[in-house]
C-alpha cells in the first residue's frame, strides 16, 4: 500500500503524482488531496485508469483510496 | 460524458457573453481578455502611460469577486500561499510579455479565432508548443513546491482590493486614467461588464475552466474535460460573431491584432510555457486568487507589473506589429522560463543522486 500526499501542490501535480504512484504500486494506493479541484482531477484520472475508489472527507482534506 | 455538461455550458456562456460585451462596447474580439484588461488596469492606475490602453476593466473585478463569492458559498474558500511566490511573480510577468506580443491572453486567442482572425491559429500552434515545453519539465519532476494554509485574512485582501477598484471606477477620481481614444476608451457599461465578470467568475470557479489546462491535460493524460470548455468558447463565439455580423475571416486587418506570424507564434510559446509552470492560464489565476490562493494573487500582480513594463519599455506589440524591444524581451523571457523549469525540476537532483552513488560505490 502506497500513500501519496499531494496537499498544497498546484495543478496538475496531484494527478502526475498519482500516475507515478500507480506505476510503482499498481494494486492499491491512498492519495491525500486538500482541495476539490485536485479531488475531482485525481478521481477522473483513476476512473480512466480503471480503478475503483472511495473518497473519505477528513478535517480539511480528502483521502482517496483506490484499488484495481 | 455526463461530467462535461457543466464545463461545456460554462464555455458556451463565456463565448456568448464575450460577443455580447463587444456589442455593448468592448473592442472587437475583446469581450474578455485577461491580459489586455490587466494591462488596461495598469494604465488606469498610471503604472504605464500608454494613453490608448487605460481603464479599470470591471470584468476583472467581477471574475475575482464571482469566484470569491462562489468559493465562500461552497465552502471552498481557503487562504493558501507560500509556493515559490517570487518565481510565480516572474512567471506572471513573462506570461504578460508573451501575451502582449501576441495581443491577447489564451482566452482572447480563442475569441479571436471565433471572430475569424486566422493569426489566432498561429497563436494556438505556439501555445501548444509552449505547453509541450512545460510538460517536458513537469515530466522531469518540475514543481514550485507546496503551498500552506494561511490566516483567513490573507485570502480576503485581494477580493477587498477588487471592491476598492470598483469604487475607484465608479467615483473616477482625477488620479485614475481613462483613455479617451483607442481600445481603452471602448467599453461596455460598467454594470454590464461587472455582471459579466461575476457570472463567468462564478461558473469558472465551479468548473475549473482553464485555457492552458485543456491542451495540457490532452497531451499529458488524454483527458478532454477542460478542452471541451475551450472548444465550447470557440464554437459559441463563432456563432455569436456570425450572428452579429462581426465575423471576418483572414490574417490582415483584424481588430487589435498584427499579422507577424513568427512573433505571434513565439509570444504564445512564452505564454503557454509560463502558464503550464504556473499551473493555469491567466483567467484561472484570477479565479484561484478569488478562492484565497495568494500565490495566484502574486502571479496576478506579476502580470500587472509585466504589463506596466511592457508599455513603459515599448515591449508590447501593436496592430502595426511587434517592436524590436518586444522581440528581445520575448527571447530573454523564454530563456528565463527555461531556467525556471530547469532549476525547479529533478533534472539536477537526479545528477546529484548519480554522483552520490558513484561516491558510495
Amino acid at each position: 500500500m502506497a500513500k501519496i500526499d499531494t496537499r498544497g501542490m498546484s495543478c496538475p501535480q496531484p494527478v502526475l503524482m498519482t500516475k507515478k504512484g500507480i506505476e510503482s504500486n499498481p494494486n492499491n494506493i491512498d492519495i491525500l488531496v486538500d482541495n476539490n479541484t485536485a479531488k475531482n482531477n485525481v478521481s477522473r484520472f483513476l476512473k480512466s485508469a480503471g480503478y475503483t475508489f472511495e473518497v473519505t472527507k477528513l478535517d480539511e482534506d480528502y483521502l482517496i483510496s483506490a484499488k484495481k | 460524458m455526463e461530467g462535461k455538461k457543466g464545463i461545456i455550458f460554462t464555455g458556451a456562456i463565456v463565448g456568448i457573453i464575450a460577443v455580447s460585451l463587444v456589442k455593448f462596447g468592448n473592442p472587437l474580439n475583446m469581450g474578455f481578455c485577461i491580459a489586455c484588461f490587466i494591462r488596461d488596469i495598469a494604465g488606469g492606475l498610471g503604472l504605464h502611460r500608454a494613453a490608448v490602453v487605460q481603464y479599470l476593466r470591471p470584468e476583472i473585478m467581477g471574475l475575482v469577486l464571482g469566484a470569491f463569492i462562489m468559493a465562500l458559498s461552497k465552502k471552498e474558500f481557503s487562504s493558501r500561499g507560500g509556493s515559490s511566490p517570487f518565481i510565480r511573480f516572474i512567471l506572471g510577468m513573462t506570461v504578460m510579455i508573451g501575451a502582449l506580443m501576441f495581443l491577447g491572453c489564451p482566452l482572447r486567442m480563442v475569441l479571436r479565432l471565433g471572430g475569424g482572425d486566422l493569426n489566432a491559429i498561429v497563436g494556438i500552434a505556439g501555445f501548444a508548443v509552449g505547453i509541450a515545453l512545460g510538460i517536458f519539465f513537469l515530466n522531469k519532476g518540475f514543481s514550485l513546491k507546496r503551498n500552506y494554509k494561511l490566516s483567513k485574512a490573507e485570502g480576503f485582501v485581494f477580493p477587498i482590493i477588487n471592491i476598492l477598484f470598483i469604487i475607484l471606477l465608479l467615483s473616477a477620481p482625477t488620479f485614475i486614467f481613462f483613455s479617451e481614444k483607442g481600445p481603452g476608451s471602448m467599453h461596455a457599461p460598467i454594470f454590464i461588464s461587472l455582471a459579466s465578470g461575476l457570472i463567468v467568475g462564478a461558473l469558472a470557479q465551479r468548473t475549473r475552466l482553464c485555457m492552458v489546462g485543456g491542451i495540457r491535460d490532452l497531451f499529458l493524460f488524454k483527458d478532454t474535460y477542460l478542452l471541451s470548455g475551450f472548444i465550447a468558447i470557440f464554437v459559441f463565439a463563432l456563432i455569436g460573431n456570425i450572428g452579429l455580423g462581426y465575423f471576418k475571416i483572414g490574417f490582415l486587418g483584424q481588430p487589435v491584432a498584427h499579422a507577424d506570424g513568427i512573433w505571434n507564434f513565439l509570444g504564445m510559446i512564452l505564454c503557454g510555457f509560463s502558464s503550464v509552470l504556473l499551473g493555469g492560464c491567466p483567467m484561472r489565476q484570477l479565479i484561484l486568487a478569488g478562492e484565497g490562493n495568494t500565490d495566484s494573487v502574486i502571479t496576478v500582480i506579476g502580470m500587472l507589473v509585466g504589463a506596466a513594463f511592457s508599455h513603459n519599455f515599448g515591449l508590447a506589440a501593436s496592430p502595426k506589429g511587434p517592436t524590436l524591444n518586444g522581440q528581445i524581451a520575448v527571447v530573454i523571457c523564454l530563456i528565463v522560463v527555461g531556467f525556471i523549469g530547469y532549476f525547479n525540476s529533478e533534472i539536477l537532483s537526479n545528477e546529484h543522486e548519480v554522483k552520490g552513488e558513484v561516491k558510495v560505490g
